[in-house]
């Protein structure tokens, strides 16, 4: 074993959503001095702006810090931090793979949450230290000893391991350091050994080709070898390695053990792919180092261009997106009313949406996203079966013998004075197979088996505003039940939008539809002509509604100084339109048909 | 009374006098922007102010103004459109004084049409008689309403007595063509005594009448006050029956309804000052805030009547900004102008100057409001309908 791994240590920060990970990393980082403190700045480690704007952790980020211990040895440690969100959880899998250790933060005043259980659960599976941190002792409602104990009770850690912290006030930040060089083992690995490295993330550069990061368990990599990948053997010759201080810091060589990028011109995007090990061509390692958790997208809908000029703009960004979220799939699909565009495979439906802004952000792209819809089984008369995650590809009514949905197993956590109203949600939402425990006094856990068709879109916010923010919620997918279901079209100006239509139970159908058409109503902007919306299935109208028209609007003045006027406000119009979609002769927006599914229950 | 000819608004079938011919909109207008008002009304946007001891300084200033844009058309000018502000405020020797300046320093066409606007509180006779002596032919008259509620929510400073006498001072001092404002959709009219004001207008004949709809501006008192909640303004669907009523009611007296808010006595009445705004023709515009085009490019004068003369007692042009028009914007300008003339947008005329396509990618919209009768395309013109006018913002966001 080198000596060089012994002063390393790899971790992650594992919590439930908004327990305070960013902010704890933030402190780690200003305390290993890697940033001047007048340079700092909140959630360092997120990057992206739609990370900031939503304070949320959408992407696994690694740093090394630098940390002279109390054994006055100098370590390296390096931290990967880890979304929170349900639909992350896959994030959050590829980055424990890359740990031995992991904190796992809990809020004082909330305890423990659903995903602080789901996510104790994958570091289990990965063998990895534990140590539990009580974060936020600084505030007034902070109840630690309620907390201590529910880390006997309901995580099964030893309560006595735990360290307390508030990394908004800076306090407990030097122990927390102290407790991952004593605790959490060095890594194991030789340098001598032949490569491998574990692909956890990568990263587009015009300049560089893809830049891969990677955690290196086996053997040396350095400038000048001659790199594999071992799912497809292509090979690449090292530029450049290096590890993540913030930026890329070059360094000559990455070992075992350590966590860090290589640069190799890499300019074919498709070979490189998250979860691939990384090896030497000259001297190979044997087998590839077990991967992650399979992907399972559980959410599809269609992106189009709204421009169809854009279409192969689209395609090379999604190339490029999928270098940097692996859990994206896609392939293409075209549409009547939209065109030709991509089918597309997501975690959930916030993964769906950060896709949507980012492509729009990232790669300046106007898109339209189709009604999301899960994957239904249909058994057809003819005894075969076929998966259809997209409405356009409905079977034949006349073909089909048996429909089927998946349904999936929601774990909620909440005080119980919320349990009445949860439970209803749950009910209307066709849930089944309810049990509850109580986990404390006043805390229950809910269990429920739910279709996840009646989840994907709207559920969790209704259940977070039903729990005032108390609740927490987990999911995991379980089975294929059968269900009666429907093809539900919308027309809008008889004119059949296919990207509007959407799968669903036949006893929700008519209010569904009625509430669709409603939602469409409020979306799509009056016109000058009327505008009828209907909902269908088969040839049957169930639902209808009408946008009046625009009956006066034109400027009564209109000479020499009002035309740069008026034209600058058409110019401002316009601009509103790019993001919207010309169907027939009505202009649907973008924001029509992800709202479809939204329900007006609040 | 004057003979009239009854004409279809259809350019294919309209009898042209040859002097709309050659000025078939193509020689360049000249304005003037007169920036003084007795006082000022609330729900005005224009530039003005009502310090009228500057009026000797800005004459001197316009002259310096001319001087300096005199080689900027080369083409000569066949309207001269006074306007403001009150040009009425101003003496007739002023009067004449800038007449003398526009012809000194600029080349006119023989029949260049004169038109000034007027305060119906400024005129009698012999203001009239020497307005028309200095070759004045066209005259606006800003007579709003004739109803007193209406007037004084508008906060006009004359009567409706004050406003008929000055119509017929006007037609006794040799104006024959004569042009009425009027101002509807006013906060608590009805529609009746508004069809009542339009209805004794049309007895004095006018040769010209511009009906516009109450417009809130942000910055004037009117348009504080309603932010403020002082009044509601009247609902769409009401605002669409006056404008509707409007244009059939003046379409049965024999107007023909040219632009949105304007309507003329034979098309020979329209104005064909304000017609060169609409279809793109060159302008110059000489005082403060006042607005001109080359054909591509639009520049404005600063708002302001001391920077203005400040500006020329030192030498230079008084300019506020100045815009580059893209095609794109041309186009997009081309054609919301159109829109709102009942003459309508020349399909091949367009094709030839902004492209083929805009017209074949708008196919199927232009076919569904067509359909809906906003507007119609015939004989090689797309033209909007009176519905269509209603709409013509909208429409021209298709």
């Amino acid at each position: 074993m080198g000596s060089m791994n012994e002063r390393i240590r790899n971790f992650s920060i594992i919590a439930h959503i908004d327990h305070g990970k960013s902010t704890l990393a933030d402190r780690l980082i200003q305390y290993a001095g890697l940033v001047e403190d007048r340079d700092f700045r909140d959630q360092i480690l997120d990057n992206m702006d739609i990370e900031r704007e939503r304070g949320i952790t959408i992407k696994s980020q690694a740093v090394t810090l630098p940390y002279r211990a109390g054994d006055g040895k100098d370590y390296l440690l390096n931290l990967i931090d880890t979304p929170g969100h349900v639909d992350f959880t896959y994030e959050v899998s590829r980055a424990l793979a890359s740990c031995e250790g992991v904190l796992l933060l809990i809020d004082a005043a909330q305890g423990v949450q659903a995903q602080t259980i789901a996510n104790l659960y994958l570091a289990m599976e990965n063998n990895l230290e534990i140590i539990p941190v009580i974060n936020k002792i600084d505030l007034p409602t902070a109840d630690v000893d309620r907390v201590l104990e529910q880390i006997d009770t309901e995580l099964g850690l030893d309560p006595a391991s735990h360290l307390k912290c508030s990394a908004k006030e800076g306090i407990g930040i030097e122990e927390i350091l102290e407790t991952i060089v004593r605790k959490i083992p060095p890594p194991r690995g030789t340098p001598e050994s032949p490569l491998a490295a574990l692909i956890f993330d990568a990263q587009y550069d015009p300049f560089r080709g893809t830049i891969v990061h990677c955690r290196v368990f086996e053997g040396t990599v350095k400038k000048g070898d001659t790199i594999r990948f071992l799912s497809n053997q292509a090979d690449y010759e090292v530029e450049e390695v290096g590890r993540f201080s913030l930026r890329r810091e070059r360094t000559e060589q990455l070992a075992a053990g350590e966590v860090g990028y290589v640069i190799a011109g890499i300019k074919t995007l498709s070979d490189v792919r998250i979860g691939d090990t990384l090896t030497l061509d000259s001297r190979p390692c044997e087998k590839p180092l077990p991967g992650f958790k399979d992907i399972k997208p559980v959410v599809f809908s269609s992106i189009y261009p709204i421009a169809s000029d854009d279409y192969e703009d689209l395609s090379v960004a999604l190339e490029k997106y999928k270098l940097n979220d692996a859990a994206l799939i896609y392939q293409k699909d075209s549409s009547v009313a939209l065109g030709q565009g991509f089918r597309c495979g997501f975690l959930g439906l916030l993964h769906l949406e950060i896709v949507q802004e980012r492509l729009e952000r990232e790669y300046n792209l106007s898109i339209i996203l189709s009604v999301p819809s899960v994957r239904y089984r249909f058994t057809l008369k003819d005894e075969s079966i076929v998966y259809v995650d997209n409405p356009a590809h409905y079977p034949d009514r006349a073909s089909i013998l048996k429909t089927e949905e998946p349904y999936i197993r929601a774990t909620m956590i909440l005080p119980d004075k919320y349990l009445g109203g949860v439970m209803k949600l749950c009910t209307d939402r066709r849930g089944v197979n309810s049990r509850m425990n109580y986990l404390g006094p006043k805390r229950a856990e809910l269990i429920y088996e739910l279709p996840l068709a009646e989840v994907i879109y709207d559920f969790y916010d209704r259940f977070k505003s039903l729990t005032q923010g108390y609740g927490s919620f987990d999911y995991d997918l379980l089975d294929y039940r059968e269900g009666e279901l429907v093809l539900l079209d919308l027309l809008v100006n008889g004119e059949k939008v296919d990207a509007l239509s959407q799968i669903l139970h036949r006893d929700h159908a008519r209010p569904r539809a009625l509430q669709a058409c409603e939602k469409l109503k409020e979306e799509i902007p009056r016109q000058v002509f009327r505008v009828a919306i209907q909902g269908a299935i088969g040839g049957e109208i169930i639902a209808r509604t009408t946008i009046s028209p625009f009956r006066k609007d034109v400027t009564a003045k209109c000479y020499g100084g009002d035309i740069t006027r008026k034209r600058k406000l058409l110019e401002k119009q316009k601009e509103g339109k790019k993001r919207m979609k010309m169907i027939g002769s009505v202009t649907i927006p973008q924001s029509a048909f992800l709202a479809v599914l939204k329900s007006n229950e609040d | 009374m004057r003979a009239e000819t009854r004409q279809d608004p259809n350019p294919e079938t309209s009898v042209r006098n040859p002097q709309s011919e050659i000025g078939n909109h193509s020689l360049p207008g000249l304005y003037l922007h007169i920036p003084f008002c007795l006082s000022k009304c609330p729900y005005c946007s224009f530039y003005s102010q009502t310090d009228l001891s500057l009026i000797p300084g800005f004459i001197e200033a316009l002259g310096r103004e001319m001087e300096m844009l005199r080689p900027t058309f080369s083409s000569p000018f066949d309207t001269v459109y006074i306007g403001g502000g009150t040009p009425s405020v101003l003496r007739p020797f002023q009067i004449e004084e800038i007449l003398r300046k526009i012809r000194k320093h600029f080349r006119l066409a023989p029949w260049a049409e004169f038109t000034l606007e007027a305060n119906p509180g400024d005129l009698d006779f012999p203001f009239l008689r020497a307005l028309r002596e200095l070759g004045i032919h066209r005259l606006n008259l800003g007579v709003q309403s004739f109803a007193p509620d209406v007037l004084s929510f508008l906060g006009r400073r004359h009567t409706a007595e004050k406003a008929l006498q000055a119509i017929e001072a006007s037609r006794k001092a040799g104006f024959d063509h004569l042009g009425l404002d009027f101002i509807y959709g006013v906060p608590g009219q009805a529609l009746g005594p508004w069809l009542d004001t339009l209805r004794r207008a049309i007895t004095f004949s006018p040769e010209h009448l511009s009906c516009y709809q109450l417009t809130l501006e942000e910055g004037t008192p009117m348009g504080e006050a309603h932010r403020r909640g002082a009044f509601a303004f009247p609902e769409e669907e009401e605002l669409r029956e006056f404008f509707l009523a409007t244009s059939e009611s003046l379409e049965e007296a024999g107007f023909i309804h040219y632009e949105v808010s304007n309507f003329s006595r034979g098309l020979s009445h329209a104005s064909r000052h304000n017609q060169k705004y609409w279809d793109h023709t060159p302008y110059l515009g000489l005082g403060p805030s006042a607005h001109s085009f080359s054909g591509s490019v639009r520049w404005w004068n600063t708002p302001s009547i001391m920077a203005y003369m400040n500006a020329l007692r030192s030498g230079t042009l008084p300019l506020d900004s100045r815009e580059t028009l893209t095609t794109d914007q041309l186009r997009a300008e081309a054609f919301f102008l159109g829109l709102r003339t009942a003459r309508g947008i020349n399909l091949n005329d367009f094709s030839a100057k902004h492209g083929e396509n805009f017209f074949r990618e708008k196919e199927s919209v232009l076919r569904k409001i067509e359909e809906e009768g906003l507007i119609v395309i015939r004989k090689g013109y797309l033209r909007p309908t009176r519905a269509g006018l209603a709409v013509a913002d909208r429409l021209a966001q298709i």
